[in-house]
């Protein structure tokens, strides 16, 4: 061989992950858990919308838990805790996203036909975790009032990925002077379509039509 | 930063194609890019540089070949190529379309295998 040779692999890079969790949302869905990878910045009330997801759910007797990733502390995890509902930390040590693998590995000795709904807190980032399936059914992305209608535009590709948007701290919007309608506008222009809620943690706006909606998604996964 | 992470996913892959063909050096890799996959192009290169050091991608030509978004219009009933990431709507009718059809790729192309230095 004295010329340079051309191989077309054709190949997508994060194929590892991606068949990985291709794999772990086959098990997830056969057990009737219903996984949802929660994406937004730093900031937006991640923390708080999960704990009080998870803190309704218990309520009702719904079992539910929750895996967290963090650059480096585990406060949030302290803090979901709370909420009475298994939680995982997962810390990623300046890693800015999550991988397939490091959920899996996190899950190990959890029976998860135990649960109903697992809950994956991605790290605060709107870039990097866009490209990670982490074998989830169901994308939330969270828009908070304090940052801005156009978010969504300024991270069309992380918007885009969810299966259904929640704008938090929806309390707070007049004291922002945030626009509701551009706001969804923007959400529509990256995401046609797209379910967007209101709500907030502080008043329960919103909250229930959240449960409703996963309610929704996992009595359709059938198992 | 998660460029650091498709940089050595690229590599890994590389590697294992070129093992299969005698495992000489890489000389080049080619990329599609998806403009909707968030992936700087300059992060991606200086990743690149990074984790090829010491394996046989030392020295490899990266070529990014990126990937405008298509989507579907179907008040046009066609496939519309868009100018910019921000707006899923079609250039000609204005109709906003979720059905897109290119601009997610994030996919490892080609490899070239430099050709084996024999005395």
């Amino acid at each position: 061989m004295t010329q340079p040779r051309i191989l077309e692999v054709r190949t997508r890079i994060l194929k590892k992950n991606d068949e990985l969790a291709r794999e772990m949302r086959r098990e997830f869905e056969s057990l009737g858990l219903l996984v949802v990878n929660i994406v937004s910045s730093p900031g937006t009330g991640k923390t708080a919308f999960l704990k009080e997801t998870l803190s309704r759910l218990l309520a009702c007797g719904i079992p539910a838990a929750a895996v967290v990733g963090d650059l480096e502390t585990d406060n949030d995890a302290r803090r979901l805790a709370a909420s009475g509902a298994p939680v995982r930390q997962i810390m990623t040590h300046g890693l800015c996203h999550l991988e397939a693998e490091m959920v899996r590995a996190h899950l190990a000795d959890w029976n998860l036909a135990d649960f109903h709904y697992l809950f994956i807190e991605n790290v605060g980032n709107l870039v990097c975790p866009t490209s990670w399936d982490l074998g989830e059914s169901v994308r939330l992305a969270l828009l908070s009032v304090t940052e801005g209608e156009d978010k969504p535009l300024k991270y069309p590709g992380l918007f885009n990925t969810a299966d259904i948007a929640a704008i938090t701290k929806i309390d707070l919007a007049e004291a922002c002077e945030f626009d509701r309608e551009t706001a969804r506008a923007y959400i529509d222009a990256v995401r046609p379509g797209m379910q967007v809620l209101e709500t907030s943690v502080k008043t329960g706006a919103g909250i229930e039509k959240w449960l409703a909606y996963l309610a929704t998604r996992r009595a359709m996964l059938n198992p | 930063m998660h460029e650091l992470s498709i940089a050595m996913n690229v590599v890994e892959l590389a590697r294992g194609h070129s093992r299969l063909h005698g495992d000489g050096r890489i000389s080049a890799v080619t990329l599609r890019i998806g403009r909707l996959s968030c992936v700087h192009e300059d992060s991606l290169r200086y990743s690149f540089e990074l984790v090829t050091e010491g394996t046989p991608l030392a020295g490899a030509r990266l070529r990014i070949i990126e990937v405008p978004i298509r989507i579907w219009c179907p008040t046009c009933e066609a496939e519309r190529e868009l100018p910019g990431i921000q707006r899923l709507a079609c250039p000609e009718c204005g109709h906003l379309s979720g059905e897109i059809r290119a601009g997610r790729e994030l996919d490892l192309e080609s490899i070239e295998l430099a050709p084996e230095t024999t005395p």
